[in-house]
């Protein structure tokens, strides 16, 4: 089905209409960000993002869409694993008892438009990880059972990405409520689930045309082409086992801040630190969840040791957990192609760099 | 530490802002008057410097003979002894005494600079007499000094963190201003505690709550050159608020260097 451009404002009324808070891409600080919408006017029109390794930039152009552009620094991952949460509070009565008591999430029904094929891919593995493990956290869980997806498939990809490579992207062929593809002109829409089959109900839709359909179906093919960077397939986890005493992890932590910013961009880096935030007169204490990162110190840390000392073994760790250890605990690598970490990294180190090197199989090498 | 632990706030060289964390706290103020006596505290009104306290809280660097003989005392009359900001902990501002000819900037500014009572350095406390614990920040924040009297309520040590204004940055979800807008962002090597409040307004981070874990101020100071820094002012970006900083002072005085070889 077709949605003409001038209906747009429609799609996002009915959302509205049905008591979803509207978050969507819009311009902000030099970026795109998932940020709330208060109507289509706040989309990102004829914004183009470029981005490298280490730098992102919007430019203007004359173009009516506003989904031409590929990622923001963040999607899906703060809406459900929120960067900083309490998850639990201790009360001290009179007595000097304790008392434990669960912080109940704060939950919305949220919509979200514009969701991308690699964000798709990555809720699947934060899916996996929150809500299929041994201890479903209720936290997530409550926000994503409130959650509704619109995709759009991706058609300007940034030189970082490298979805294609990954085999998640561009196209968006699961888990949206609502898929778009945009064309100068509107939206190609499809449903993917009886929540998105409802809401079409609701719009001025017209039968697509086998030109517009086309039309969409290249610019796709076109986001896959167009990329230039590759990861390795398949289970690296030995491959890069076999590599630990590599010069090259040196080489890296020479120029690696250890800021953690890859991690905290990344949409399947889920790692969290926890602790206590007492009231002051100490009659009661929040037990506080927040983001945290392997380039931490923290994180590595033992009873009084922290095991990973040095940058270079944690850039090690970070790359073959996410490149091999998920594939034991998830099933799949734990990378989406998004390029995130390369465009948000200060000093712009290329993760698809750094594993061919380590690896030896760099394609111009 | 007794039922009712009395604090002491002392005040050095330096511009009293830090103290201003206690008197910002807001409703958490008439709790902590419920809590514990403040038997010195200038800026709030009670004053007994001499008095013997369970905490005592020291804002400001040493820059005078006086200072160094009077921050003894308060050491020995004093449970804990808490540096509170920049000035205390790394020198603050007035550090930048330390890498110039102090001398002769009195001779220069000063008709009679006999009567200008200084020493040549200025310095943190630490370099002075044990300090049980050091609050960073150019200011404290009221977050950070209350989070310290609890915790020595409770008996615990204080929580040190220093993860890096970066953490901060994302978990509040602000857009890297290195990344987006070449500014030469000290976030990466920066503590956090400041919540990543210039960053958060466009701004790159000066570094005011001193050195973070891990600092690779080589990779930074290489990245600022990249976007187009000169030695001298990648060398200015480490030492400003914490220069004295054994980090950002080692970073600072390279870039200097290379600055020099080039002049």
């Amino acid at each position: 089905m077709f949605l003409a451009r001038t209906h747009l404002g429609e799609l996002l009324s009915a959302l509205r209409d049905r008591g979803y808070r509207l978050i969507g891409p819009r311009e902000r600080d030099g970026a795109i960000v998932y940020d709330e919408l208060s109507g289509a006017g706040d989309l990102p029109r004829g914004l183009r993002q470029s981005c490298g390794a280490g730098e992102v930039r919007l430019e203007r152009t004359g173009s009516p869409r506003c989904f031409a552009w590929a990622n923001g620094p963040q999607a899906l991952k703060p809406l459900l694993f929120q960067p900083a949460e309490p998850l639990w509070q201790a009360t001290c009565d009179d007595s000097g008892r304790l008392r434990f008591e669960a912080v109940e999430p704060r939950v919305t029904p949220t919509a979200v438009l514009g969701v991308r094929a690699c964000d798709l891919a990555a809720l699947a593995l934060l899916d996996r990880h929150f809500l299929d493990g041994a201890v479903r956290d209720p936290h997530y869980a409550a926000r994503r059972a409130a959650l509704l997806l619109i995709a759009v498939n991706c058609t300007h990809p940034a030189a970082t990405c490298f979805c294609a490579a990954t085999g998640d992207g561009p196209e968006a062929r699961q888990g949206f409520d609502l898929r778009l593809d945009e064309l100068d002109d509107g939206y190609l829409v499809a449903s993917g689930s009886a929540a998105g089959e409802a809401i079409l109900a609701d719009l001025p839709l017209e039968a697509a045309t086998d030109a517009r359909r086309q039309n969409a179906r290249e610019a796709v093919a076109a986001a896959a082409a167009q990329q230039t960077r590759t990861i390795p397939p398949g289970d690296l986890y030995d491959a890069l086992s076999r590599q630990r005493r590599h010069p090259r992890w040196e080489a890296v932590a020479e120029r690696c801040l250890a800021c953690g910013n890859c991690t905290q961009v990344c949409p399947t880096c889920f790692c969290s630190r926890e602790q206590e935030q007492p009231a002051l007169d100490g009659s009661t204490s929040q037990h506080l969840r927040e983001w945290d990162s392997c380039f931490s110190e923290g994180h590595s840390y033992i009873h009084g040791l922290v095991i990973r000392q040095s940058v270079a073994h944690r850039y090690r760790q970070w790359l073959t957990h996410k490149l091999g250890g998920w594939h034991r605990q998830y099933g799949r690598s734990g990378c989406v192609g998004c390029g995130r970490c390369i465009a948000w990294c200060p000093v712009g180190i290329d993760l698809t760099e750094e594993v061919h090197a380590v690896l030896g199989d760099a394609p111009d090498a | 530490m007794t039922a009712r632990p009395r604090i002491a706030v002392h005040k050095f060289s330096s511009c009293d802002g830090c103290q201003l964390a206690f008197l910002n706290a807001g409703e958490d103020l008439l709790t902590l008057d419920r809590l514990v006596d403040m038997v010195h505290f200038a800026e709030a009104g009670p004053v007994d410097e001499a008095a013997q306290v369970d905490i005592a809280f020291v804002e400001g660097s040493i820059s005078t003979q006086a200072d160094a003989e009077r921050i003894r005392r308060v050491r020995e009359r004093s449970g804990f002894l808490v540096t509170l900001g920049a000035c205390a902990t790394a020198g603050g501002l007035q550090a930048l005494r330390n890498l110039a000819d102090g001398a002769g900037w009195l001779a220069g500014v000063y008709a009679q600079p006999e009567y200008i009572d200084s020493l040549a350095t200025a310095t943190p406390i630490r370099e002075h007499v044990r300090v049980d614990f050091e609050l960073w920040g150019c200011p404290v924040n009221a977050r950070q000094v209350l989070a310290t009297v609890r915790a020595l309520l409770f008996g615990v040590r204080p929580v040190a963190d220093h993860q890096k204004v970066c953490m901060e940055c994302k978990r509040r979800q602000a857009v890297c201003v290195l990344v987006t807008g070449r500014r030469p962002c000290l976030g990466p090597v920066t503590s956090s505690g400041c919540g990543a409040l210039c960053p958060r307004f466009g701004r790159d981070c000066y570094g005011c709550f001193g050195p973070s874990e891990s600092p690779n101020t080589d990779a930074l100071g290489r990245r600022f050159e990249g976007l187009g820094l000169t030695p001298e002012s990648i060398a200015r970006r480490f030492l400003f608020i914490n220069s004295h900083a054994e980090a950002f002072a080692e970073a600072g005085h390279k870039w200097m260097g290379k600055h020099d070889e080039k002049a």
